[in-house]
């Protein structure tokens, strides 16, 4: 048993198509991979409004509302 | 594969195809390097991880639906519909799409049309330098890398697509399809980000915020320019019969075709690349009167304003198409700046997207009749279509939906970073934690030298 469909190298090349593990679950494979771009995305905004909010309230501030005042 | 000819050809043309990928990554690493470059001190991080982070993301959502796009759209939605059979065979589920030794060349095709959509992101990713989200620009980076450029490279950079048809459009080398289509998007999501503090005085006079690092900007623009050479082959197909042209080339001779299976070569290319990079960088030179970075940008404006007809052009035709293009871009990037007070951080918009435009247009009076394509019952390319392609380009495909998805982001309230931390850097909150990380270091070790016998007693 193999996971690619071939247990032997000794075949003609003309023949051989597809080489990848579980063939025929393609599309379970590509709902997998929206999944994790589409949650990476959402991790990444949540996280980095938490950051930019902390990051607000770093250094200065007197410095930094003399600086707004000035632009 | 069909024989040994037909095995020789689909390796060579695997071959070709890969090593112009790896080439045109160094568009990428010239893109990193002239963004930090560019930018201040305070944020050189978030610039390099927002240039570095276009790479996955743009990668893997052209798998998912960037690359059906391009098969499925030359005549969606005007002409005829989406082309299902081609699209199909590029789903991301489709068995070309994967490890399949019947099939060697789909990735690499795939790889170089990726590269050109990390180059559009990145493109848009310059002008917006210091002041946005990073997530708001990682969204941009995959409608304009993975949805935008690609339905205009499968309007106009298609042998079916219906510009070519019915329009006529020539654009070989990407005046248009890759160029005016980012630097339109990056104008409209300036329009709507702003500028940064401090661009504009209070009168509104525009300051000039130099590059931090004039080495880094120059090996980077050098290396943009190395990886936009490899660009110009991958916009090849490197051997074809007249067969595989459907036999609309007469004769028995094998060539190569530009991306609209019309002949050229590799030779033609070189030459005209290398001759409008010369015009455009001798033209920068002067109008900006010396200035090194206008200089050097002229260069890279100078290829792009020549790259839609740089299969066809004679050499002193692409050097003088590539000074002319500079002298009007450099002179309207000033004019935009002053008069509608935007901040284009990098001449973005300006090097890319009115060098797209005006190349199209020259493309449309010099090539005036030509064959845009081998098939038969194609318009020939003429100044109207090429002028109408560079409103969909620049406007339509480009400046839309980047105004749009910006207005979007800023009613939202996620497209601009937080004044205080613009002024402070988007640095600072590492830089402060490291610092503290530092500290907390030095005081362990002097808390475990204290006691131990190394450490004098008092």
């Amino acid at each position: 048993m193999s996971t690619i469909g071939y247990d032997s190298w000794a075949v003609d090349l003309a023949e051989v198509g597809p080489v990848y593990p579980f063939q025929g679950y393609e599309v379970l494979m590509v709902i997998l991979g929206v999944a994790f771009w589409i949650a990476w995305h959402r991790i990444q905004f949540a996280r980095e409004s938490k950051h930019l909010e902390k990051a607000r309230h770093m250094g200065d501030q007197e410095k930094i509302h003399a600086l707004l005042e000035k632009y | 594969m069909d024989g040994n000819l037909n095995a020789l050809t689909t390796v060579f043309t695997e071959f070709y195809y890969w090593v112009t990928v790896v080439f045109m990554f160094l568009i990428h690493v010239g893109f990193c390097m002239y963004e930090v470059g560019a930018s201040r001190h305070r944020n050189h991080m978030h610039t390099l991880m927002k240039n570095i982070m276009i790479i996955p993301l743009v990668t893997v959502t052209f798998f998912f639906f960037g690359w059906w796009i391009y098969w499925s759209f030359p005549n969606f939605p005007f002409f005829g519909g989406l082309n299902h059979d081609a699209g199909s065979a590029n789903l991301p589920w489709s068995q070309n799409m994967a490890t399949n030794l019947s099939d060697r060349i789909t990735g690499v095709f795939w790889a170089a049309f990726l590269l050109f959509s990390w180059t559009a992101a990145s493109i848009v990713s310059g002008a917006v330098i210091e002041r946005i989200r990073s997530s708001a620009l990682w969204v941009h980076a995959v409608m304009i890398g993975s949805v935008f450029w690609i339905i205009d490279a499968a309007w106009g950079w298609h042998a079916e697509g219906w510009m070519v048809k019915y329009l006529g459009y020539h654009d070989a080398y990407a005046s248009g399809v890759i160029h005016a289509v980012a630097g339109g998007y990056a104008l409209g999501v300036i329009m709507v980000l702003g500028p940064r503090i401090g661009k504009f005085a209070a009168d509104g006079t525009p300051r000039d915020i130099p590059p931090h690092n004039p080495w880094m900007l120059t090996i980077g623009i050098f290396l943009i320019y190395t990886g936009f050479w490899g660009f110009y082959a991958a916009c090849n197909i490197p051997a074809i019969s007249p067969d595989g042209i459907g036999g609309l080339l007469t004769g028995e001779t094998w060539t190569a075709t530009n991306i609209y299976l019309a002949p050229t070569s590799l030779s033609a290319i070189t030459f005209n690349f290398l001759m409008s990079m010369s015009g455009g960088l001798m033209a920068a030179y002067l109008v900006s009167k010396g200035d090194a970075f206008w200089t050097f940008s002229g260069g890279l404006a100078g290829i792009i304003t020549a790259s839609a007809g740089n299969d066809l052009y004679h050499p002193i035709q692409a050097m003088l198409v590539g000074a002319v293009g500079v002298v009007i871009v450099y002179k309207l990037h000033y004019w935009v700046e002053r008069t509608f007070k935007l901040d284009d951080a990098v001449g973005a918009v300006a090097v890319h997207g009115y060098s797209g435009i005006v190349g199209l247009i020259l493309a449309g009076f010099l090539l005036w009749g030509a064959p845009s394509s081998p098939y038969d019952g194609y318009a020939t390319v003429n100044p109207v279509g090429q002028t109408i392609g560079a409103v969909i380009m620049f406007g339509v495909l480009g400046w839309l939906p980047g105004f749009l998805i910006s207005k979007i982001q800023a009613a939202a309230g996620v497209l601009r970073i937080p004044v205080e931390v613009e002024l402070q850097g988007l640095d600072y909150a590492e830089h402060h934690a490291y610092e503290d990380a530092k500290a907390a270091i030095i005081e362990a070790d002097k808390a475990a030298l204290t006691g131990s016998s190394r450490v004098p007693a008092e």
